[in-house]
């Protein structure tokens, strides 16, 4: 049961992409904000291709729950053909927010009527794969998305979500990774000013 | 420190500052990560002097401990599962040489059919084997259980075994403050065994004992286990006292002093369960939750003062006795007897699945409204229960039951017969 200061994060990814670890490093980043964080993944039989989700939960207080989370604040997507194959959007909450792994258009991937569904601005897709092939030379996501995150949620600012990066993955992943977080960041706030919205981290901020 | 790291990397870290001298384990799921960072830690010299020794199977891992703790080494193993199972034998053997190794059990569900998944059925099948088991609530408590679970093993000369939720603790990332290693040195004095074995005065241990003096060195066996009903709690309490916080003991009250209904429960379930406790406080039920720290020893005493004043106990359990129904229950109705309290038993958590604070309120609400039977099975798919009971009824060759519900849930798993 989430308390309405637990704010619950779920990844979708496939088996390889780094869904988990995109769970386990934005808890590490809420962490070092000072906030307490658990993260936990769904396994199946791991494979890698196979459909993977992973949790992350923040609060300001101690976690109890451990059960998976059911209404998500907000939707990380690894991999859009997962459209096709999994209930992504189940039970993401109507003020939620959803970031997708695509360098098409939310519209392009029919995901249009998703989108309209939640607040103008909370649902985004952001070409993740590309950014990171260009820092790392692989297209792997999941650290690229931890910077657009921070940006659309304004849950996190970047320095922590950097700092989680560069400490799991030995240099040089580690920077090329933080430099995709930080490209990815930049990019999701550029097109919320582009969309005048308010700014979501100083929005979430001066409510706090 | 605290720290935001993953359970099985805090009970790895902590394990190393406990300085066992040898760890021998065979990995398996949910376990593997443990081991893995043991021996990393053996690899890169910051657990040093240890021998990290690779066996073929867990019957062997257990084996190599029960040698080095017989030769006087502090010696440390992990598994779970069909792990534990594999290891039976030697598991009695361990007790009953009366040999302190520390193992953790990575809590999974037993096959047929075959499932990676969390529940308590491992442990609870070895429930009688001679072993203490510690349960962990969240990974914090893990880690210093381990710290603990040395220290009792040895003054009892007993072996323990920490069970922590595979998956949903072991693959956890939360803040952990792992034990400082200078206080760990000084809760835990090197290990001075009870018996040696010395090549310099030989001796043999184990010896052959017929029915002349068995049933006495049973009867041994228990009362030390029944020593260790003091030797946890003080345990604890010093614990307590040079860390700083509470962890491990027997049992846990929580809001259960005045509490009419209270729900008794081990390892992890416990957090989702207060949470629904304290939603249900706010609306005005009186309830409580009684968390079981130590499954063995059974601390009769201790559960019977929690619930001595509540009108009913609701046991839920993640494992299932079949042909009985609960495991746990049937310790806590023991522990009752006089009261006449009714004592329900629900089976949860089977094989992964999860228990939702939604599913708790359910049941809680029809708990507290007297609506429970004896035996209940949270979220149990009774439809899919009675297609395959009809099909058994209709036909004599009905086929496999797993294959069968997989069928039924839509996941495809071979074909019709």
């Amino acid at each position: 049961m989430a308390e309405s200061a637990t704010f619950e994060v779920r990844v979708h990814g496939r088996g390889g992409q780094g869904a988990v670890t995109a769970a386990e490093l934005l808890s590490v980043a809420a962490f070092d904000e000072g906030r307490h964080a658990q993260a936990f993944p769904s396994f199946g039989s791991e494979r890698t291709g196979a459909p993977v989700v992973s949790f992350c939960r923040f609060s300001e207080g101690p976690i109890r729950t451990r059960e998976p989370v059911a209404s998500p604040d907000a939707l990380i997507v690894l991999d859009p053909t997962l459209v096709h194959q999994v209930d992504l959007f189940a039970g993401l909450r109507p003020d939620g927010y959803l970031l997708l792994s695509s360098s098409r258009r939310l519209a392009e991937l029919g995901l249009g009527e998703v989108a309209e569904r939640l607040r103008p601005g909370h649902a985004l897709s952001i070409p993740a794969r590309e950014v990171a092939r260009r820092h790392l030379g692989k297209p792997l996501p999941n650290a690229a998305l931890l910077g657009g995150f921070a940006a659309l949620t304004g849950q996190l600012s970047l320095p922590p979500v950097e700092a989680a990066i560069r400490e799991r993955f030995p240099s040089p992943a580690g920077e090329a990774n933080a430099a995709a977080a930080a490209e990815c960041f930049e990019l999701v706030r550029q097109i919320r000013a582009e969309s005048e919205v308010p700014d979501a981290s100083t929005q979430e901020r001066s409510r706090a | 420190m605290l720290r935001q790291i993953e359970g099985s990397a805090a009970v790895a870290e902590t394990v190393a500052r406990c300085r066992p001298e040898v760890v021998c384990a065979y990995p398996i799921s949910p376990q593997t990560h443990i081991v893995e960072g043991l021996s990393d830690l053996v690899r890169n010299g910051e657990l040093s002097p240890c021998e990290y020794m690779t066996v073929e199977s867990e019957f062997a891992a257990l084996s190599v401990c029960i040698g080095a703790s017989a030769a006087g080494a502090r010696a440390y193993t992990a598994t779970a599962s069909q792990g534990l199972l594999y290891m039976a034998e030697a598991l009695y053997n361990a007790s009953g040489l009366g040999l302190p190794i520390v193992m953790t059990v990575a809590n999974r569900a037993i096959g047929a059919p075959i499932n990676i998944w969390n529940d308590h059925s491992d442990t609870m099948s070895q429930r009688d084997c001679g072993w203490l088991q510690l349960y962990a609530e969240d990974n914090q408590e893990a880690a210093d259980l381990h710290v603990q679970a040395f220290r009792i093993a040895e003054r009892l000369s007993l072996p323990v075994m920490v069970c922590m939720d595979g998956f949903i603790l072991t693959h956890a990332f939360e803040r952990i403050d792992v034990p400082e290693a200078a206080a760990v040195d000084a809760f835990l004095p090197p290990f001075e065994p009870r018996q040696l074995l010395d090549p310099a005065e030989p001796m043999t241990i184990g010896a052959m004992v017929g029915p002349e003096a068995f049933a006495e060195v049973k009867y041994l066996a228990h009362a030390k286990q029944l020593q260790a009903l003091d030797v946890i709690p003080e345990a604890a309490a010093e614990f307590e006292s040079a860390f700083g916080r509470p962890s491990g003991g027997l049992v846990r009250c929580y809001r259960c002093d005045d509490a009419g209904t209270v729900v008794v429960a081990l390892g992890s379930v416990l957090g989702t369960i207060e949470d629904t406790v304290d939603e249900l406080r706010e609306e005005g039920v009186s309830i409580g939750a009684l968390a079981i720290k130590s499954f063995r020893p059974f601390p009769m005493e201790a559960v019977r003062d929690a619930l001595a004043g509540a009108r009913r106990v609701v046991v839920l359990e993640k494992a299932l006795a079949v042909g009985r129904g609960g495991i746990v229950s049937a310790d806590v109705g023991m522990a009752l007897r006089g009261l006449h309290l009714p004592v329900h038993t629900v089976v949860a958590g089977l094989g992964g699945r999860a228990i939702t604070g939604a599913s708790l309120r359910r049941l809680l609400d029809a708990a507290v409204a007297d609506e429970l039977g004896d035996l209940e099975f949270l979220d149990l798919d009774w439809n899919r229960v009675g297609a395959e009971l009809r099909r058994m009824a209709d036909s004599e060759r009905s086929g496999p039951h797993a294959e069968n519900i997989l069928r039924e849930v839509g996941v495809v798993a071979g074909r019709p017969h």
